[in-house]
């Protein structure tokens, strides 16, 4: 395999995405709460002043506003930190977007540990599964620049609420020329037999450079982009778990509630049971570094994803003699 | 609409509204009966609502953030046309779409609410977007008292003022009462009125229970060009029932059928009264 190519962080992507979108479409409105830094929107701002909303720091008014914006039929981003709009704002998430079924794209930037060493306040490590467990609101956490890209073109035209998620870091291009995305329909990025990793936002590119050094050692590991968690590609995950001895999943999230468990629902459920691992942030007061550094204590490294998986796939071979 | 009409209109609304909550079992009394009035002047003298095309887009636009009065949006809707009559009587029933706050399932509902404190920001939304587009409707929503502790409120209102929404109107239901008590006994609001106007809204008073009274303030929107408007009405919680007025058990206390006889023949006295008041005059 060639060393993936390094791209931009997500979230510039989703800014250069949304500006070209909204040139073209004055009803494409960005609601901000001082965020529009982090979310990488000043020339946003500055080029399209009459199309982004401020509302301070404020995310309850963030989500409110955004919701009554999107009930006059604007095309809406409401974009603040995903700690603080999954939590401050989760009320009116619930109540005034999902509930109400108003359209609105809520835009959760560097999510997951993405401020790393600003510590657990400014980490989301619940969003996906609070969001999860609201009916009616779609949850998209893209992996790369192409994956962020095709979802917020994607998004103007969602009929449903939607959650997407990002992050800060530069991100390696995983993709190859010609990808289709289409939210709810999973990406396989590499193809194999042993064992499945399957991830979603920035650990895909770790479970790829994982199934490489597995690749090294003969071990054939299929990668999975599972890029939308709802609605959530039951065939691609069976298809997949029907294939393979084992699977890791890993996920920048608690394990509680993100991808890992709801892989591991649809598995037991449907009776399909390889070998499972679900790797994130466990239940605990979390370990404090850069997200490398904080990734690193919780064993998301190639090295340690490539490890999880060869003793995971060893001991469904020792345990089948 | 004429004083007349409206002042008959009230009597009628509370009436339905008594005796809903009566027939579901559960509901929100004192506080809908609070409302009722406001409800009857917005939606019969002030408000452009169009029953058979609720969502025609010139339309002004209602949001019931004291979600819990539901009963009396639901009465108002109802005697304008918006649904059938009869749907009340399924009122908290299983599958019913008329259920303990207001959804969009319901025509002429325009936003789910019931959480408080958060109408306000959805409107503020709806301001926006009116104001950005140069249309002409209007935003009204409607608070509790009770509610205004919620910190959204505030949040919300720096935005309203801060856009310059004069397309906004605000309205509280100040009848001093939430479910523990006195509002100044739960957490103090006072002064609200010059709360508001340091929030900048152009503030204006008016006796939430008289509809000549509430014709005349809506009549003057918007109060100040460039600042969202904002009423806080006076009202009774219970208003137009002896035993329920001004009493803070009424909150959701459902009327037993011997309560809800004496509450009906007390309106329907009040009713005679008004017959004879425009007969005299």
């Amino acid at each position: 395999m060639q060393p993936l190519e390094v791209g931009k962080p997500n979230q510039q992507i989703f800014s250069d995405t949304l500006l070209k979108l909204a040139e073209s479409d004055r009803n494409l409105l960005v609601v901000t709460s001082d965020s529009r830094g982090s979310g990488r929107l000043v020339a946003f701002g500055k080029q399209l002043p009459a199309q982004i909303v401020e509302v301070g720091i404020a995310e309850q008014n963030l989500v409110g506003v955004a919701a009554g914006l999107a009930a006059a039929g604007k095309h809406v981003f409401a974009v603040s930190p995903a700690c603080f709009l999954t939590a401050r704002g989760l009320e009116q998430i619930k109540n005034d977007v999902a509930y109400s079924d108003q359209p609105v794209r809520l835009v959760g930037i560097s999510a997951g540990v993405s401020y790393g060493a600003l510590g657990t306040t400014h980490h989301s490590l619940h969003d996906l599964a609070v969001l999860q467990a609201i009916n009616n609101i779609d949850i998209v956490v893209p992996a790369d620049n192409f994956e962020t890209q095709a979802a917020v073109e994607a998004a103007i035209m969602h009929p449903r609420p939607l959650y997407l998620r990002l992050g800060k870091k530069a991100m390696h291009h995983l993709h190859a020329p010609g990808a289709d995305f289409v939210i709810g329909k999973a990406l396989r990025i590499r193809r194999g037999d042993d064992v499945a990793l399957l991830a979603n936002g920035e650990t895909v590119e770790i479970a790829a450079q994982a199934a490489d050094l597995l690749a090294a050692r003969g071990i054939s590991a299929d990668v999975l982009s599972i890029h939308t968690l709802r609605p959530f590609d039951e065939a691609a995950v069976l298809e997949t778990a029907r294939r393979v001895k084992a699977i890791v999943t890993v996920e920048e999230h608690s394990v509680h509630g993100g991808l890992g468990s709801r892989v591991a629902t649809l598995l037991m459920q449907a009776g399909v049971t390889p070998a499972l691992r679900i790797v994130g942030i466990p239940d605990e007061y979390t370990y404090t570094g850069s997200q490398q550094e904080i990734f690193a204590h919780y064993g998301i490294t190639p090295a340690d994803l490539a490890q999880t998986a060869e003793l995971l796939l060893h001991a469904t071979r020792v345990e089948a003699i | 609409m004429q004083i007349p009409e409206l002042e008959r209109k009230s009597i009628e609304y509370r009436k339905t509204i008594l005796s809903s909550i009566a027939q579901a079992g559960a509901g929100h009394t004192g506080g809908s009966l609070s409302c009722t009035d406001i409800l009857n002047v917005l939606y019969n003298a002030v408000m452009r609502v169009d029953p058979h095309n609720p969502n025609r887009s010139e339309r002004d636009r209602y949001i019931h953030s004291k979600g819990h009065s539901v009963e009396a949006l639901y009465t108002v809707l109802a005697d304008k046309g918006f649904f059938p009559a009869e749907k009340l009587a399924t009122m908290g029933r299983g599958g019913s779409h008329w259920v303990g706050h207001p959804t969009r399932k319901v025509a002429g509902v325009e936003q789910n609410t019931g959480a408080l404190g958060h109408g306000l920001s959805v409107a503020v939304g709806m301001a926006i977007a009116a104001k950005q587009d140069g249309l002409a409707h209007r935003v009204f929503t409607l608070m509790g008292d009770g509610e205004l502790t919620e910190g959204s409120i505030w949040e919300a209102s720096m935005s309203a003022a801060f856009y310059k929404l004069d397309n906004l109107i605000v309205i509280i239901d100040r009848n001093t009462l939430q479910i523990t008590g006195r509002t100044e006994n739960v957490m103090a609001l006072e002064p609200l009125a010059e709360r508001f106007s340091a929030f900048g809204y152009a503030v204006r008073t008016v006796d939430g229970n008289d509809v000549a009274a509430l014709v005349d303030t809506f009549a003057q929107i918007p109060f100040e060009p460039g600042k969202p408007n904002l009423v806080i009405a006076r009202t009774t919680k219970g208003k137009g029932v002896s035993f329920i007025e001004d009493a803070a058990d009424w909150h959701h206390h459902v009327p037993t059928a011997a309560e809800l006889t004496t509450a009906l023949a007390e309106l329907d006295q009040a009713e005679q009264r008004r017959q004879e008041r425009y007969a005299t005059a």
